[in-house]
C-alpha cells in the first residue's frame, strides 16, 4: 500500500516554496516515513529547523514546528529538550545553516551527545540566497561568491559529528530515498545524538553553475558517488577517490545528556 | 514569624528573585560582572527540579531558553556587555515569536570588551534598540538588593503577560554589592503565571489576536501543536508577507506595550512634590542622587528625585509633568548621554536639561551631582 504522507502534511500549507527538481522534497518523505516506522507521536514531537530553504521543511509537516534563525536550531532544540527531556527532538537544516553559521552549535551539541536526531540536507551550497558557496561546497566548484571556483576546502560533515562526539552518524543521498528513511528511523531509535547527513541538489543554484545539465544529471553523480560502507572496505584508495562512504558510519553507546543531567539533579537533592 | 534573611550580593539576589518567580530553566554563558546569577542558578536549579545549562556561546544560551520557554518554562539568561550584543539576535526572536523569558544584563563598560569589571550603565538605549526592525521593549532598573530580587520577579510577570522578553539591568556595582534582604514568604510577591489556551486544539492559533493583543501561547508538548517563525506571520503562525497582515502584526506588537504602560510603569519619586531641581537617576547612581537631594535639602535648595524603575517603556507622562513643575533636571548616568535624550524628548525641554556624564569605571558621586545642582540653579 502506498504510504499516506498527508497523515503528517499540514492542510492548506502546500505548494511547497521548493524548486522543480530540488532534493529536498525527497528528504522530507524519507523523514515522515521513518517518523511513521517509529511511530512518533505528533504532540509529543519537535522539528526544529535554522533558515534556508531546507529549514522551511518543518512548515509543511504537522508537529511542533520551530523554524528558528539562522544556525540556531541545534542550540533551540537543545532547550527543548533540557526542559521536557520525554520530547523526541528532530532538527533539519541545509549545510550552510548547520556547518556554517550553525556549526558551534552543531559540534556542541555532538560533544554533549543530547538525544535528538539531526538531518542535515547537503546540497552543497547556499541555495535560498542563490548560490553563495558553502563549507560543504566542493574545491574549485563554482558559485555566485567564486565567480573562479571555489578556492575552500570542504567540511566532511560525517567526520566533523563524529569528531565532534556524536554517536550515530549516517549518510546517504536523496538518490538512495529508501535509505533515507532507514537510516533517519535508526537514528531517531538511537539514544543520543544522531547525524543523518543527506546529500542532495540544488538544480537551481548549484546545478547550472557547475553544468549539470539537468536533474536527472546530478541524481546520477549521487548515485555514482555513493559507496555503501561494507563495499569499500574491499576497495582501494584509489577506487575511493572522489566517491563519499554512505550508510551507518559510526555508532557508539555513551551516557546521554538529559540522563547525565538526571544526575546532577540527584546530586543536588542529595541522592 | 521572622523572614529569613541574608547577606546577599545583587546577582545573586537577582538569582533567587528568579527562583521565586519560578523560573525552572537557565541557559548562559559566563561572563564578568554577570556570572554569579549562572553560579546561583547552576546550584539551586536541580534542587528543585530544573535545568541549568551552560551553553557554547550567548547566541545559543538565547536560543536554549527559547526553546525551553515554548515547553512552558519560565526561562532565564543573564550576560554582560559583548554577551548582550551576541543575544540581540534572538532578544528580535523572542520578540517576534512572542517567546516569554527574562534577561539580565548587568552593564559593563564597552563597546567591545570594554571594561570587564567596569560599572556602566551603557546599554540603555541597546535594551530598547538593540536588536534590529521595530519591537516592544521592556527593561527594568532596580537599585538595591532587595529590589533586584522583587524586580526580578516583576520581569517574568511582565515576560508572562505581554509574551515578550524582559531585560533587567543591573550594573557592576549593584550586582557585586552585598547588602541585607528578606526573602519574602511565598505570596508575599505576586507571581504570574502563563495564560494557557482554552480553545479547542483544531482551533488554537498561537497569535490570534480575535480576544486582545496578547494570544495566549501553549506549550510544545501538549495536546496544543503549532508553527513558530521568525518571519513575519499571520494568526496561524505561518509565514506572509500580505501587507495588511504583516502591517496589524507589526502594529499590534508595539501596541502590547503602548496600551499597558500603566501597568508596567513603575518609578520612585522622593521630595518631589516641592522640587525645583529634580534630579532623574536609576539604577545604582540613583542611590548617590538620592544622597545629594538630602545634602541639598539641607542646604535649602528644593530638590527632588525622579527615579524611573522601568527605563523601557520610559514614563513619558509622568516626566513630562514633573518638567512642568522644575526649574531644571539633572540626569546623572554612567555612559555619554543616553536615558537623557529620553527626557529631553518628552518634556520637550521646556526647562534646562543637564545631564553628568561618567564612563571612566567610577561612579558618580553625590558631591558631582550636587555641584552640577548649584550649576544649573
Ligand atoms: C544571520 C543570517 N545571515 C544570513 C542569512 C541569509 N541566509 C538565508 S538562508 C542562507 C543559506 C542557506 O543555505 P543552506 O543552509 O545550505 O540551505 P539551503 O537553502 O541550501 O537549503 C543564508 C546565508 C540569514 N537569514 N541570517
Ligand atoms: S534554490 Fe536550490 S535548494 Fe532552494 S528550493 Fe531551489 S533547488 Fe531547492
Ligand atoms: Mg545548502
Amino acid at each position: 500500500m502506498a504510504f499516506d504522507y498527508e497523515q503528517y502534511l499540514r492542510p492548506g500549507k502546500l505548494p511547497h516554496i521548493w524548486c522543480p527538481g530540488c532534493g529536498h522534497g525527497i528528504v522530507m518523505k524519507g523523514l515522515l516515513r521513518a517518523i511513521d516506522t517509529c511511530g512518533l507521536e505528533k504532540n509529543n514531537t519537535a522539528i526544529v529547523s535554522g533558515i534556508g530553504c531546507a529549514s522551511r521543511l518543518p512548515g509543511y509537516v504537522d508537529f511542533n514546528t520551530l523554524h528558528t534563525a539562522h544556525g540556531r536550531a541545534a542550540a533551540f532544540a537543545t532547550g527543548i529538550k533540557m526542559a521536557k527531556p520525554e520530547m523526541d527532538v528532530l532538527v533539519v537544516g541545509g549545510d550552510g545553516d548547520g556547518v556554517a553559521i550553525g556549526g558551534n552549535h552543531f559540534i556542541h551539541a555532538c560533544r554533549r551527545n543530547i538525544d535528538m536526531t539531526y538531518v542535515l540536507l547537503n546540497n552543497y551550497i547556499y541555495g535560498m540566497t542563490g548560490g553563495q558557496f558553502s563549507p560543504c561546497t566542493p574545491t574549485w566548484a563554482k558559485a555566485s561568491t567564486t565567480p573562479y571556483g571555489n578556492p575552500d576546502p570542504i567540511f566532511d560533515v560525517p567526520k566533523l559529528a563524529i569528531g565532534a562526539g556524536a554517536t550515530f552518524v549516517a549518510r546517504t543521498t536523496a538518490f538512495h530515498a529508501t535509505q533515507i528513511d532507514k537510516l533517519i528511523a535508526a537514528g531517531l531509535r538511537h539514544k543520543g545524538m544522531a547525524v543523518i547527513e543527506v546529500l542532495d541538489d540544488c538544480p537551481t543554484a548549484y546545478g547550472r553553475r557547475n553544468k549539470f545539465r539537468s536533474v536527472v544529471d546530478m541524481m546520477k553523480r549521487l548515485k555514482e558517488i555513493a559507496v555503501p560502507v561494507k563495499a569499500a572496505a574491499h576497495m582501494t584508495p584509489e577506487q575511493l577517490e572522489g566517491k563519499v562512504l554512505t550508510g551507518i558510519l559510526h555508532q557508539e553507546e555513551r551516557p546521554e545528556y538529559c540522563e547525565q543531567y538526571q544526575q546532577v539533579i540527584a546530586r543536588a537533592q542529595g541522592a | 514569624m521572622a523572614k529569613k534573611v541574608a547577606l546577599l550580593q545583587g546577582n545573586e539576589a537577582c538569582a533567587y528573585g528568579a527562583l521565586y518567580a519560578g523560573c525552572s530553566f537557565f541557559g548562559g554563558y559566563p561572563i564578568t560582572p554577570s556570572t554569579e546569577v549562572a553560579e546561583v542558578m547552576s546550584k539551586e536549579l536541580p534542587k528543585t527540579g530544573g535545568k541549568f545549562i551552560q551553553m557554547e556561546d550567548e547566541i545559543a544560551a538565547m536560543a536554549s531558553i527559547l526553546g525551553a520557554s515554548l515547553t512552558g518554562a519560565k526561562a532565564l539568561t543573564a550576560s554582560s556587555g559583548p554577551g548582550i550584543s551576541l543575544k540581540q539576535e534572538l532578544i528580535g526572536y523572542a520578540c517576534i515569536a512572542e517567546i516569554p523569558c527574562v534577561i539580565v544584563n548587568v552593564m559593563r563598560g564597552g563597546p567591545s570588551t570594554g571594561m570587564p569589571t567596569g560599572p556602566s550603565q551603557s546599554d540603555v538605549m541597546q535594551a530598547k534598540w538593540g536588536t534590529h526592525g521595530d519591537h516592544p521593549a521592556i527593561a527594568l532598573a532596580p537599585a538595591s538588593c532587595q529590589e533586584i530580587f522583587s524586580e526580578t520577579v516583576r520581569a517574568f510577570n511582565l515576560a508572562e503577560i505581554y509574551r515578550m522578553p524582559v531585560q533587567v539591568l543591573l550594573d557592576e556595582i549593584n550586582g557585586h554589592m552585598r547588602e541585607r534582604i528578606e526573602f519574602p514568604e511565598p505570596g508575599d510577591l505576586e507571581v504570574v503565571d502563563r495564560q494557557q489556551a482554552t480553545v479547542s486544539p483544531a482551533d488554537y492559533k498561537p497569535f490570534d489576536d480575535s480576544q486582545g493583543d496578547i494570544p495566549p501561547l501553549a506549550s510544545f508538548g501538549s495536546e496544543y501543536r503549532y508553527h513558530v517563525t521568525g518571519l513575519n506571520k499571520a494568526a496561524d503562525g505561518f509565514p506572509t508577507s500580505k501587507p495588511e497582515l504583516v502591517d496589524a502584526e507589526q502594529r499590534r506588537q508595539l501596541r502590547k506595550i503602548e496600551a499597558n504602560r500603566a501597568a508596567i510603569e513603575k518609578n520612585e519619586e522622593y521630595l518631589i512634590d516641592d522640587a525645583e531641581v529634580i534630579v532623574v537617576a536609576y539604577g545604582t547612581i540613583s542611590r548617590s542622587a538620592r544622597y545629594a537631594v538630602d545634602v541639598l535639602r539641607k542646604e535649602g535648595i528644593k530638590a527632588g528625585l525622579f527615579r524611573p524603575i522601568t527605563l523601557w517603556p520610559f514614563p513619558e507622562q509622568r516626566m513630562a509633568e514633573l518638567a512642568g513643575q522644575a526649574k531644571a533636571i539633572v540626569v546623572p548616568e554612567m555612559n555619554l548621554g543616553q536615558l537623557i535624550l529620553e527626557v529631553e524628548r518628552v518634556t520637550r525641554r521646556v526647562c534646562p536639561i543637564e545631564g553628568i556624564g561618567r564612563v571612566d569605571g567610577e561612579p558618580i558621586t553625590p558631591a558631582q551631582i550636587v555641584a552640577k545642582v548649584k550649576e544649573v540653579l
